[in-house]
């Protein structure tokens, strides 16, 4: 606190100019102050990762890292004030205004894009990396998996003193663990066969053996190609757990509950998020607290106490009826969106919201990856809104939804008007945008008094 | 009549949502009447009779697992081909079936040398929206490029089209694409052929053509989801396509 302002006038200028950003009501200002100080002084965001206490923790996966840090933050926050991008600015320019807007914070708590990970572990030293999974995702932006995961394994084999959480149900993560120097390795993972489903996903993606190319088998694959894997030629296989969900029982779409073991014991869980790859994100977090010795009624405690992420299974009120907020932006995280929905109450109505923008991805064209059609056949209306509604629209239409019960309504506010008008009063609107058009979303629904903007929501 | 089509390594090659492509192929050849029946062909299967084959685009790992194999089927594909069955091939299915493909090492990996091309890893990936001029159907193609390949046509060898926005073959040369009388090779990717119908059923015509020996024209449907995508798409190229 002392040091505000007074060793580095970079710093103040660029806390300065969040107040004004967001005072002309700029989106919150959540990363241009961040942008600046970095232009100014790149080393300024290693000095003040620095001087937090407790270090840093960073959460990265493909799916899921927004729900994982915010479960961790909820388990976390008792015992530390913390520095927590909690709005998703998750490039290097997020974490510095994170760290400008938290001058007394004792613990850094990051989400990190997959791509920024090396640059930002290198900037922030962290204590603990927890990584969860890797999925085909924008590939017009990221490149291909391999790359993604090749910056992945140059960033552990930096590290010696950080201990690794890792998804030990993912091949890649797996293998990066086996490979690491690092002290201290904790592999996590789902242990429920009745849960697997009966095949891999169509848009399976590490499904091959590293060493010699054999598919694996898998005794369970729970999310995409997360599982009990083994390669028949005696190369690979899953890694024993140390963090694990076991005894999932879905409970529609109000919740899931598991049975948590960890090197403390086990004890029941009751999450208020539905769905497979919430568990995922809920033993992530778990062993992240695992990392930081919290005893597990602590962890439990604190995974219950969780009700949703920005944007990521959000309930909003909207008069007498309610909107339920689902992120989808790549084949394997839509697909469990779509799962978790059919398995727990099918809707009869749905808004479907494809942009185009970086943020989304300017291909389009993992929608056609995405198993849509079980959601298809509940379906008596559908509205595709968006900047790329009409894309959309045909994915349905050859997906077997007759066009007379697709309407193509590029604006969004128009869209959610016409879903609302859709569903019937005290009942709840599914909604399923891509992140540009989930942002805008809320912003229509906060504009008409609905929503808390995030960055109230952030703080 | 049933349409049979042979799809090259489904399980390996399907980065750029290649499904799509089938699934717009299926329901078009069924509205008029027809029946696709697709056989999925990977590694140490035989080349099938088929009317039209359809080869997708791996990531770097899966299109390495696929090309001895690939080679093995060579001259049953070229036998297929020769005696009229259509084959379009997208992106890395594309480059396999050029002469080879030069990585950055200078290492060369063969292709399998159906189409009179060649490619060199670039430095940089092309990526972006693409519209082309396809002067030959009188029509236009819009899709999604990302590749770091750059293509090169031989003398004498037609491009698919002409780049109007995007990148296209090697950024440079304004072709996009490679056809050779039933065979079409592409980076076009988004699917391609949601939001291109009338190239959807140019196959299908041609798939058509090789099945009865006889010229087939498909009587049109009515596209207005399809030509919404196609303006979109195009407004897109046009507007934040790579500049050749």
């Amino acid at each position: 606190m002392a040091l505000r302002g007074l060793l580095w006038p970079e710093v103040a200028a660029a806390r300065a100019v969040a107040g004004l950003s967001r005072l002309a009501g700029r989106g919150g200002g959540t990363t241009l102050p961040g942008k600046l100080l970095w232009k100014a002084d790149p080393g300024a965001v290693n000095r003040l990762a620095a001087r937090l206490p407790q270090g840093s923790v960073i959460v990265s996966a493909t799916n899921g890292k927004t729900t994982t840090s915010a479960m961790a933050a909820e388990i976390l926050q008792r015992r530390f004030r913390l520095a927590h991008n909690a709005a998703g600015a998750n490039l290097v320019s997020g974490v510095a205004s994170t760290l400008l807007a938290s001058p007394g914070a004792e613990l850094g708590l990051f989400e990190v894009d997959e791509g920024a990970l090396p640059e930002v572990t290198t900037r922030v030293r962290p204590r603990v990396i927890s990584l969860g999974n890797l999925f085909r995702d924008q590939l017009d932006r990221y490149g291909e998996l391999e790359l993604v995961a090749d910056g992945w394994r140059a960033t552990v084999d930096g590290l010696s003193d950080t201990t690794l959480c890792l998804n030990g149900d993912d091949p890649l993560l797996a293998d990066i663990g086996r490979r690491a120097a690092t002290a201290r390795v904790l592999f996590f993972g789902i242990d429920d066969p009745r849960q697997a489903r009966p095949s891999l996903q169509h848009a399976a993606d590490s499904k091959y053996c590293l060493t010699c190319g054999a598919p694996y088998d898998y005794a369970a694959a729970y999310v995409g190609h997360l599982g009990d894997y083994r390669c028949p030629n005696g190369h690979e296989q899953r890694p024993p757990l140390d963090v694990i969900a076991r005894e999932i029982e879905p409970l529609g779409l109000d919740g899931v509950a598991f049975t948590l073991t960890t090197p403390g014991g086990s004890q029941r869980v009751r999450l208020a998020l539905p769905g497979l790859y919430n568990v995922y994100n809920a033993v992530a977090a778990a062993t992240l607290a695992v990392a930081f010795d919290i005893p597990l009624a602590e962890i439990c405690a604190g995974l219950e106490r969780f009700t949703a992420a920005f944007g990521r299974f959000e309930r909003i009120e909207i008069g007498d009826r309610r909107v339920l907020l689902l992120l989808i932006k790549n084949p394997a995280g839509a697909n469990e969106a779509v799962r978790t929905l059919v398995d727990a109450a099918p809707p009869r109505v749905a808004v479907v919201a494809l942009n185009d923008d970086v943020a989304d991805g300017r291909d389009v064209s993992w929608i056609w990856d995405v198993d849509f059609e079980p959601l298809l056949t509940g379906l008596d209306r559908v509205v595709v809104t968006g900047e790329r509604a009409a894309e959309l629209g045909l994915r349905f239409a050859y997906g077997g939804l007759g066009r007379d019960r697709i309407d193509v309504v590029p604006d969004l506010a128009t869209a959610l008007d016409l879903g609302l008008e859709l569903t019937p009063p005290g009942e709840e609107l599914v909604v399923l945008p891509t992140y540009t058009a989930m942002l805008a979303l809320r912003g229509i629904v906060s504009e008409r008094g609905h929503a808390k903007n995030y960055w109230e929501g952030a703080a | 009549m049933k349409i049979r089509v042979g799809h090259l390594y489904p399980d390996y090659l399907n980065i750029y949502a290649d499904r799509g492509n089938i699934a717009v192929l299926s329901a078009r050849a069924a509205a008029r009447g027809h029946e696709l029946s697709v056989e999925a062909i990977t590694l140490g299967d035989s080349i099938p009779d088929a009317d039209l084959f359809y080869i997708g685009g791996g990531q770097d790992r899966e299109q390495q697992l696929v090309t001895p194999d690939l080679a093995a089927k060579a001259s049953a594909l070229r036998a297929a081909v020769d005696a009229g069955a259509a084959l379009l091939a997208v992106c890395g299915g594309y480059q396999l079936l050029g002469r080879f493909y030069r990585d950055r090492d200078g290492t060369e990996l063969p292709g399998i040398g159906l189409l009179g091309l060649h490619t060199v890893a670039g430095e940089r990936r092309l990526i972006g929206d693409v519209l082309l001029d396809c002067t030959w159907a009188g029509e236009t193609l819009v899709g999604f490029e990302n590749h770091a390949g750059r293509t090169y046509l031989d003398a004498g060898v037609e491009p698919l089209g002409r780049v109007i926005a995007g990148f296209g073959n090697d950024g440079e040369s304004g072709s996009e694409g490679a056809r050779m009388g039933r065979v079409y090779g592409t980076y076009l990717h988004g699917p391609l052929l949601p939001r291109n119908p009338w190239f959807a059923d140019r196959l299908l015509e041609d798939a058509l053509g090789h099945l009865t020996g006889e010229e087939h024209t498909l009587e049109p449907l009515s596209d207005d989801l399809e030509l919404q995508a196609h303006a979109v798409s195009s407004e897109r190229a046009r507007r934040r396509g790579g500049r050749p």
